[in-house]
C-alpha cells in the first residue's frame, strides 16, 4: 500500500432536499487498496460516492480525486462508477451495452470480451439485459465500470443478490485489481463483507464513525466481530 | 464535442429501436394512419388537400415530441444518464446523438406519410415534392428537439406525457390550421408568431400552392431550423452533470 491518497475528502457537507445527508465528513482513501464503505441503508454511502465521482451538488467541503477536484473533465476516463441501481440499457444486449460505453470511453474494442470474462458473463453476451436475472444485471453494470483503464473504481453495492461463489470471485477480482495499483471504494450494508476489505469507512446517519483496517477496529473496540465493533462504536457515540 | 461518440450514441439508440419493433412501427405509420383517417372524414380530395399540408407538419411534430421526451426521461430516471455524466461524453454529443437517431426515424415517417398522401389520398401540390419532405422532416426534428428540451422539466413519465398538451397543443391551435393567423386577435397572432410550428405550416402551405421558392419560404425554413437548434442547445444547458 502506498502512502499517497487517491481520494481525499475534507469537511464535506451535502444537503438533499431539506435533509443534511452528509455532515462534515472527512476521510482519505489510499491508492491501490480496497476500501469498504459500510453502514446501514440511508446513512449517506451513496451520496458520498456520488460526491467522489462528481455528480453530486455539495454544500461545502472539498473532494480531491487523483490530484484533481472531483468532477474535473480530466478525471472522466480515469474513474469507473457503478451505481446502486444497475445503469445499463434494458433494451440492449449485454455486448451492445458494453460496446456503447466502450466507444464513449474510447477504450479498445477488446475490452468488451475482457470485462465479460472478469464478471463471469461469458455465454450471456447476446442476451437482452431485460431478460437477465438480478445478479447478472448487476454484474453487467459492474462490467461497464471495468472498461478502459480506470485508476479508481467506485462501486455502489456491487455484490448485492449474488450467490456466495460469485461474490467470492468478485472479491478476488477486486483484490487483484488493487494489487495492480487500482483504488477501489466498495459500499455494502452487510457487515460480513467488511472483513474482505483492507480498510473500512464506517458510516451512520451522515457521519463517519470510524476509519481504519478491520483489525485495528476490532482492537480499538475489543469486539469479537465487525458487527459488534460497529454496535459499540454507535453506542459510544450516543453516550457521548 | 466528439463525432465518434456522437455517432456511437446514435447507433446505440437505433439499436434500442431494433429491439422494440412495435414502437418503430407505431412511429413510422402513425402519421400516415391519421392522414388516411382524415381523408375519409373529409370525403373529398379538395377538402383533404386544403388541410393535409398543415397536418403533415402537425402529426410528425407531435409524435416525435412525445416519443423523444419519454425516451430521454427514461434515460434520466434510470441511472444510465448519471453514469454517462461521469464519462468523457459532451452533453451536446448526447443530445445531437439523440436528434440524429430520431431524425432518421422521422425522415422515414415523413417519406411514408408524404408518399401515401400524394398517391393514394390524392393530395396535389404545385411545388417540389422534395421540398415538402425537407420541410416536414425539419418539422419532425423540431418536435424531437423540443421533446429533448421538455424532458428536462419532467420528473415522472406522467408529467412528460402531459407536456404534450402543454408544448404541442397551443402550437397546433394557433398554427393557422383552425383559423387563418392573420385573422386572429392581436394577442393570439403575436403568440402564433413566436411559435415555431406556425412557420412550418406556412412553409408547407406555400409549397403546396406554388412552385416558387420565395424569400418568405426560405425565411420560414430558417426559423424552423434555428428553433430546433436552439431547443437542442437549451436541452444541453438544462442537462446537469451535478444533481441535488
Amino acid at each position: 500500500m502506498t502512502s499517497s491518497a487517491a481520494v481525499e475528502v475534507t469537511g464535506l457537507r451535502v444537503r438533499r432536499g431539506k435533509r443534511l445527508v452528509l455532515r462534515d465528513v472527512s476521510c482519505a482513501i489510499p491508492q491501490g487498496s480496497v476500501t469498504g464503505l459500510l453502514g446501514p441503508s440511508g446513512c449517506g454511502k451513496t451520496t458520498l460516492m456520488r460526491s467522489v465521482v462528481g455528480v453530486q451538488i455539495v454544500e461545502s467541503g472539498a473532494v480531491t480525486v487523483l490530484g484533481s477536484p472531483a468532477g474535473s473533465p480530466e478525471l472522466r476516463n480515469r474513474i469507473g462508477y457503478a451505481t446502486q441501481s444497475p445503469s445499463v440499457y434494458a433494451d440492449l444486449t449485454v455486448a451492445e451495452n458494453l460496446r456503447y460505453f466502450c466507444a464513449v470511453l474510447r477504450a479498445p474494442r477488446s475490452d468488451v470480451a475482457r470485462v465479460i470474462d472478469e464478471v463471469g458473463l461469458r455465454g450471456h453476451e447476446s442476451q437482452l439485459v431485460s431478460s437477465l436475472s438480478g445478479g447478472e444485471l448487476s454484474r453487467t453494470s459492474l462490467a461497464v465500470a471495468l472498461l478502459g483503464k480506470p485508476e479508481l473504481l467506485v462501486l455502489d453495492e456491487p455484490t448485492v443478490g449474488l450467490d456466495p461463489l460469485l461474490r467470492d470471485e468478485l472479491w478476488t477480482l477486486f483484490r487483484s485489481l488493487a494489487s495492480r495499483g487500482v483504488t477501489l471504494l466498495v459500499s455494502s450494508h452487510v457487515m460480513d463483507e467488511a472483513a474482505r476489505c483492507e480498510r473500512l469507512l464506517l458510516m451512520r446517519d451522515g457521519e463517519l464513525l470510524a476509519e481504519g483496517t478491520p483489525d485495528a477496529l476490532l482492537a480499538d473496540t475489543s469486539a469479537r466481530d465487525l458487527e459488534q465493533a460497529f454496535l459499540s462504536l454507535v453506542r459510544a457515540k450516543e453516550a457521548a | 464535442m466528439n463525432p465518434s461518440i456522437l455517432l456511437a450514441t446514435t447507433a446505440r439508440i437505433l439499436n434500442q429501436f431494433r429491439h422494440d419493433r412495435r414502437t418503430v412501427a407505431l412511429m413510422i405509420l402513425m402519421p400516415s394512419l391519421l392522414l388516411i383517417l382524415l381523408r375519409f372524414v373529409f370525403n373529398t380530395e379538395a377538402a383533404f388537400s386544403r388541410a393535409a399540408p398543415a397536418l403533415l407538419a402537425v402529426f410528425p411534430f407531435a409524435i416525435m415530441f412525445i416519443v423523444t421526451s419519454i425516451t430521454t426521461l427514461r434515460e434520466r430516471t434510470t441511472a444510465t444518464l448519471e453514469r454517462l455524466m461521469t464519462m468523457p461524453i459532451a452533453k451536446l454529443d448526447l443530445l445531437f446523438g439523440y436528434a440524429l437517431a430520431f431524425g432518421l426515424v422521422a425522415l422515414v415517417q415523413v417519406l411514408v406519410a408524404v408518399g401515401i398522401s400524394l398517391t393514394w389520398l390524392g393530395l396535389s401540390i404545385d411545388g417540389s415534392v422534395w421540398l415538402l419532405v425537407v420541410i416536414a422532416g425539419l418539422d419532425a426534428l423540431l418536435g424531437t428537439a423540443l421533446g429533448l428540451f421538455a424532458s428536462a422539466f419532467a420528473r415522472t413519465e406522467f408529467q412528460a406525457v402531459q407536456f404534450m398538451p402543454l408544448f404541442v397543443m397551443p402550437q397546433v391551435l394557433l398554427c393557422g390550421l383552425f383559423a387563418p393567423r392573420s385573422e386572429m386577435t392581436s394577442v393570439l397572432e403575436w403568440l402564433s408568431n413566436v411559435m415555431p410550428l406556425s412557420y412550418a405550416v406556412d412553409a408547407l402551405t406555400a409549397v403546396t400552392m406554388s412552385s416558387d421558392i420565395t424569400g418568405e419560404l426560405v425565411r420560414d425554413l430558417a426559423i424552423v431550423a434555428a428553433c430546433g437548434l436552439l431547443a437542442l442547445v437549451l436541452g444541453a444547458v438544462t442537462l446537469r452533470r451535478r444533481t441535488p
